[in-house]
């Protein structure tokens, strides 16, 4: 059995795209696409299927998905994921519309904004974080989650209708680059919503599967997602993730916060420059 | 109606938490299983250079994509069809996680989120559906 060198590529480059995705925990598919059109040579719509289905595997497999229940808010989940659905649709169609150079240029955006993301301050958990009013209080959307000494902790959403509008343009992203779009969601969640932060990041999971699986539907019947190009990609990004899981306890999370800056950066940068040359 | 005011909804039990981890993994891991075997078998088959075809979008592709033919060839040991399994069974794990919830959401008659989730369930089933 020979391994064609480009299957082995791919395989390692989504290896490092797991990797650096479970360690620095922005693993939402970012890398995968500028990795397989910058430097593979792929056509954008085969990358961007290949991402979106990997992006469905790291969101569902984790390790700690048991854990993770107990902070996701399913009902807040639910509630915004009608908005992210419809953005993923919308978003996929759009894909499959638009010329890839346009494609090229938000990905670079999509880039500069995750890159940004990253090196924000984590979550403050302090302020306006009044639980006695629930907006839509027909919909409940409040909770509560574990807290440090397994005390539940009660919190409430706010300002569900700016979330909601959010959670729409996530979804859009997602359908439309092959991405997760957690940034957006736990941005949205966490700032605009104000949910606690582990609420936002377990539900965002949540969500981020839900999502891509709209998409992919869209992206099946197009033809975007490629067996052959996806298996090493989604084998690459799950024995990735693991890899990552395992080197967390030695991991230093500032040096690698910042290689994914690096690296996310320059793709960026490259991904404008191809889109304006108008070689994607 | 429901037991506390304040839990995030279903799955509040420690039972049905673990239940639906374990159903998210079996997914991912039966996924991962196919593509692997289409992967392998694809490997040991094919010697050829796939960079050339990836580097141009062509829409009909190689690959079938109606569902009955893909589970028919890939009980044949079509590696390709297999790897397609594996990618089906990827996607259908988060909306299994979302039939559960409107099943959680259906018994604990809690309406107005069995309509939410279940418009959210049509938005999937039409994601598949259109073309």
């Amino acid at each position: 059995m020979s391994i064609d060198p480009f299957v082995f590529f791919v395989f390692i480059g989504s290896l490092a795209a797991g990797a650096l995705g479970s360690l620095t925990g922005l693993g939402d598919g970012v890398i995968i696409v500028p990795m397989l059109t910058l430097l593979l040579g792929v056509d954008l719509r085969y990358a961007i299927g290949a991402s979106l289905v990997s992006v469905i595997a790291t969101s569902s497999g984790a390790a700690s998905a048991y854990v993770r229940e107990g902070f996701t808010n399913v009902r807040i989940g639910m509630f915004l994921e009608m908005a992210t659905t419809i953005g993923a649709l919308v978003g996929a169609f759009l894909a499959t519309m638009l010329n890839p150079n346009v494609i090229g240029l938000t990905f670079g955006a999509a880039l500069i904004f995750s890159a940004a993301f990253s090196l924000r301050n984590t979550a403050d958990e302090s302020s306006d974080r009044d639980i006695a009013v629930h907006p839509w209080p027909g919909l409940r959307l409040y909770g509560t989650y574990p807290g440090p000494n397994g005390v539940p902790i009660a919190y409430t959403a706010r300002r569900p209708a700016l979330g909601f509008g959010l959670m729409g343009i996530a979804g859009v992203l997602s359908g439309l680059l092959g991405i997760g779009s957690g940034a957006v969601k736990v941005l949205a969640m966490d700032q605009c919503m104000r949910l606690p932060f582990k609420v936002s990041t377990t539900t965002s999971n949540f969500m981020i599967g839900v999502t891509a699986a709209a998409g992919a539907g869209v992206y099946l019947r197009k033809g975007y997602i490629d067996p052959v190009l996806s298996m090493p990609v989604v084998l690459g990004v799950l024995a990735g993730a693991l890899l990552g899981a395992r080197l967390l306890l030695r991991a230093r999370t500032k040096l690698l916060r910042w290689l994914f800056v690096a690296v996310v950066g320059t793709m960026a940068i490259q991904m404008i420059a191809k889109s304006l040359r108008g070689n994607m | 109606m429901t037991s506390s005011h304040l839990t995030p909804g279903p799955a509040a039990t420690n039972a049905s938490r673990k239940n639906i981890g374990n159903l998210l993994r079996a997914g991912v891991t039966i996924a991962a299983l196919f593509v692997l075997t289409g992967g392998i078998l694809y490997l040991s088959q094919a010697p050829n250079t796939e960079q050339s075809s990836f580097s141009h979008f062509h829409g009909g592709s190689a690959a079938p994509r109606s569902l009955g033919t893909i589970f028919v060839r890939a009980a044949h040991g079509d590696a390709k069809a297999l790897i397609q399994v594996g990618l089906l069974v990827l996607i259908a794990t988060p909306v299994a996680r979302v039939i559960i919830a409107f099943a959680e959401f259906t018994r604990a008659q809690d309406w107005i989120y069995v309509v939410i989730s279940g418009t959210v369930l049509a938005l999937l089933l039409l994601s598949f559906c259109l073309s």
